[in-house]
């Protein structure tokens, strides 16, 4: 009890929201980054899954390449860049790490979703004249949504986790405050930092669940309602 | 005054046959370590999962807060959770088993229930026409018919454990990963490059083991596919 009021303090106090080391700077940091690399990995992963999904090829990849994501430690993954040219670029590392680890729910989900479209509403959408470019969008992506955006808030809640672990390995974000705590021996300082992350996964999660939600009913995950 | 030695080790080289010779006891006892790790969390994990999820399955509302519960651990980034996890165990490789063990837990929890859930109605009313009763039931037809599901949870929850016990290397238990935290901060590519290809091998090779496992305890789904 004793630390958790000790943590307490340590955020009450208002010189640890200031500055460059401070709580809003890290926190727009690790907001900045898990919304950009999210966007990337979505430029990056659904079109291409979108397009599989569509022409039924390439499945065993798509569905595999989230196994192997799991097995690769995020970790090994952030120093072994930071190792490489590419660690020169300030947050270079960070950002392709993300990224690698954003990919790979989004496209397994997405080309899932895709292949899970009822093919004989497909081939009803095809006996209406429709072309394979209007299949993809007005048919086959709008019935893969609910899939799709499971897809998305995976990503979401995997690029808040490796954003914090790449702390470790001298990123920015609400890591260093956890990191910083370490090197200070500051109990205190590095459960508050742990809060703050844990509050931020927990609210993105949250934004995701409370957009489901609100979702149109056609939106929503089959069998959830 | 001798040259210094011009080897991979001096030129700082990813691949490094010299690094492997010298530091071999170093990389046995990092995989060692590693190895433990993982396979107390996920042992433990599955001790507390099983109940729990038998709990949920048998009492329908237990079901609701077991799985937000879970959600809620698994939502939490790693580096928090064993910083959260810090005043009560302190610097200590407890910590790291700790913390592998919630997270696993919540893989375990959904899949076997997920599993127990799938267990087709008729089947169950068979065996409690054939006077099974629930103990019985549980233990002699629904289990057997969840394994399939518990193992793919099981391969996830040890597979995903295996990576995630390189963050302990923040309190300095993390097995391969206080390996590849050295090497950051002190430039070793050979080190880090290989202590990462060493976690990826035990993943794969953790992997196999347990689909061979999984092959071994349920001979039927292979009787009925060929």
């Amino acid at each position: 009890m004793k630390t958790l009021t000790d943590a307490w303090d340590w955020l009450a106090d208002s010189a640890h929201w200031a500055g460059d080391d401070g709580i809003w700077h890290r926190l727009t940091q690790h907001l900045v980054l898990t919304v950009v690399c999210l966007l990337i990995s979505c430029l990056i992963a659904l079109p291409v899954a979108l397009v599989l999904g569509h022409l039924g090829k390439g499945g065993a990849l798509a569905v595999n390449i989230s196994n192997v994501g799991r097995a690769v430690p995020t970790f090994a993954v952030l120093v072994l860049l930071l190792l490489t040219p590419l660690g020169k670029w300030g947050e270079g590392p960070t950002v392709v790490a993300l990224v690698l680890f954003a990919v790979p729910p989004l496209l397994t989900n997405a080309y899932v979703g895709m292949r899970g479209v009822d093919r004989g509403v497909v081939q009803a959408a095809r006996g209406m004249g429709m072309t394979g470019r209007q299949m993809l969008w007005r048919v086959e992506a709008p019935l893969a949504l609910p899939l799709i955006m499971s897809g998305v808030r995976i990503a979401a809640v995997q690029l808040v986790a490796t954003a914090t672990i790449a702390a470790l390995a001298g990123g920015g974000g609400l890591g260093r405050i956890i990191t910083a705590g370490f090197n200070l021996a500051s109990t205190p300082q590095v459960v508050a930092g742990a809060v703050l992350v844990a509050v931020f996964a927990l609210l993105v999660e949250g934004v995701f669940e409370a957009a489901e939600r609100l979702a149109p009913g056609w939106a929503r995950k089959a069998g959830k309602g | 005054m001798t040259a210094p030695p011009d080897d991979c080790l001096a030129r700082n080289e990813w691949i490094c046959g010299e690094y492997l010779s010298t530091r071999r006891e170093i990389l046995v006892d990092a995989v060692l370590q590693h190895l433990e790790l993982t396979a107390l969390s996920v042992l433990i994990a599955l001790v507390i999962a099983l109940p729990l999820a038998v709990l949920a399955r048998r009492w329908g509302l237990a079901a609701g807060p077991v799985l937000a519960l879970t959600t809620v651990l698994y939502t939490i980034p790693s580096l928090a959770m064993f910083s959260l996890l810090l005043p009560v165990y302190g610097l200590s490789s407890t910590l790291v088993v700790a913390g592998l063990v919630l997270y696993s837990l919540t893989l375990l929890v959904r899949n076997i229930l997920a599993g127990l859930r799938a267990v087709p109605e008729e089947t169950r009313q068979a065996a409690r026409g054939m006077g099974y009763g629930p103990i019985r039931l549980l233990l002699t037809v629904e289990l057997p018919l969840a394994l399939p599901a518990a193992m793919a949870g099981l391969r996830i929850a040890t597979v995903s454990a295996v990576s995630l016990a390189t963050v302990g290397a923040i309190v300095g238990f993390g097995g391969l990963g206080n390996l590849i935290y050295a090497g950051m901060n002190t430039y070793f590519k050979a080190q880090v490059l290989t202590a990462s290809v060493l976690c990826v091998i035990i993943a794969v090779l953790a992997d196999l083991l347990l689909l061979g496992v999984q092959r071994l305890l349920t001979p039927w789904t292979r009787a009925a596919r060929g």
